[in-house]
């Protein structure tokens, strides 16, 4: 099953390539080991326990802007 | 709204005056394409979802626009030989330890499912959410054979395969994988190629396609001149992602768009496909429905064999003729029929009751129809 809700990363352990994340305030652990580098503050989505890729902030706010738009204009 | 929420709240991609907004650009974008209609297929379980969970199925074949589920369940597309090796793994091998996701453990088998199963003496199952929490359990009962059974896409697959790689790193001989790995191109391919299903164009998986990239679909758009998209799993991400088909078609230009760009790169994962590429290798399989496809399974690379539950426990797969009698879910999975055409459907198939995977699992298409009363 696919969550496509980003949780926000908390908390790293380089060694381990793991860490904490919160998904809508419950606090998960995630491997990250399947992205080149992971900072706390970012989002990823997470799947299996592991996170797979990052939200990227500029084009979720493109995607939002369109939006926006196309409910302004109809 | 505050930042954080504006990057990750799904508010606005619900919004019923924007998903109002968005039909009527698809109605119009629809005409604009020609034709009494077009039909689009769905390839992922939880588009599929979406799509009945928040009626667009409905609404949008009011506009002339046709949905049809693909082969995006890995729990349903799994054929039932390698459910049924698991179910005599656990029934059969004392001391075992079978870890699988909740939804595997529920699918029925000519020898029942693997939740109904009486375990061997010291053996039992294991529901597991993550592949890591059975790596766990290996280093934690080392006087237990532990088998995660593993399926799933391109999005899954690279966590067990590093899970399994891990177990032979850290020498936790006790740890194995029953594989059904599966890569999203393949089935697409033969999809177009048997002609049997019309489709107009594809909405492509969100979180596969975040491993393997757009790229991954181009022969879709240069062979087969099947327009498509990648969508996120929110009612206004399918939408616009329908709205870029239906532009393709207008254009006569189809391509790969992407409308999910905002956990989808241009170039996918590398970083994920690299861990395949070290650890897995292709192979033919056998998908449920469709029969053997050429390079629509991965397998675990020969030095990574201690850690293929296969080889290690002499396992016989491959075989075809275990499908229950009376479940459809192969014609489903095709395209070819609709949940509801299924005799079975609703009367001897319920979600409580389930005959078939695809009533079992959260991404089947026959689950998504009757939990939301979808009409055929
Ligand atoms: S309704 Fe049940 S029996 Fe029919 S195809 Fe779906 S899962 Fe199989």
């Amino acid at each position: 099953m696919c969550l496509g809700i980003p949780s926000k990363i908390v908390s790293v352990d380089e060694i381990h390539q793991t860490g904490q994340a919160d998904h809508l305030g419950t606090r998960v652990m995630v491997n990250l080991a399947l992205l080149d580098e992971a900072r706390v503050g970012e989002w990823v989505i997470i799947h299996a326990g592991f996170a797979i890729s990052k939200l990227n902030d500029q084009e979720a706010k493109e995607t939002l802007d369109l939006l926006r738009q196309i409910a302004a204009h109809e | 709204m505050n930042k954080k929420g504006a990057a990750a709240g799904p508010g606005p991609y619900r919004d019923k005056k924007t998903i109002a907004a968005l039909l009527r650009v698809v109605e119009e974008r629809r005409r604009a394409a020609g034709g009494p209609s077009c039909r689009i297929m769905e390839v992922c379980g939880t588009h599929t979802m979406t799509i009945h969970r928040y009626g667009l199925k409905k609404m949008l074949q009011d506009v002339g626009v046709g949905l049809v589920a693909g082969p995006g369940c890995p729990v349903c597309i799994t054929p039932n030989d390698i459910h049924e090796a698991a179910i005599r793994l656990v029934t059969e091998r004392e001391n075992l330890l079978l870890a699988a996701f909740g939804d595997m453990t529920r699918v029925p088998t000519k020898i029942g499912s693997l939740q109904k199963s009486a375990a061997a003496r010291g053996s039992r199952i294991q529901i597991v959410y993550s592949p890591a929490e059975s790596l766990e359990s290996a280093r934690r009962n080392p006087d237990k054979e532990v088998v995660f059974f593993g399926a799933g896409f391109e999005t899954t697959v690279p966590a067990i395969a590093l899970t399994a790689a891990k177990a032979l790193e850290d020498g936790i001989v006790n740890y194995s994988v029953l594989s059904a790995f599966w890569v999203i191109p393949p089935p697409l391919r033969a999809i177009l190629e048997s002609g049997r299903s019309r489709i107009d164009g594809f909405l492509y998986p969100g979180h596969v396609s975040a491993i393997i990239g757009p790229q991954a679909y181009d022969f879709v758009a240069e062979e087969f001149r099947r327009p498509g998209a990648i969508a996120g799993f929110e009612p206004a991400d399918i939408l616009l992602a329908i709205i870029s088909i239906l532009e393709q078609i207008a254009a006569g230009r189809p391509r790969v768009a992407n409308e999910y760009t905002r956990v989808v790169s241009p170039d996918g994962n590398p970083t994920a496909r690299a861990v395949l590429d070290r650890i897995l290798e292709p192979k033919d399989a056998v998908w449920r429905g469709l029969g053997r496809i050429s390079k629509s399974g991965l397998a675990f690379r020969p030095a990574f064999a201690a850690a293929d539950a296969e080889k290690k426990f002499g396992l016989k797969l491959g075989s075809t003729d275990t499908e229950l009698p009376g479940c459809r879910c192969g014609d489903v999975l095709k395209g070819l029929i609709e949940p509801p055409q299924c005799r079975l459907y609703g009367r001897v198939c319920t979600p409580e009751k389930p005959h078939g995977p695809c009533m079992v699992s959260f991404e089947g298409s026959c689950l998504a129809f009757h939990k939301y009363g979808t009409p055929s």
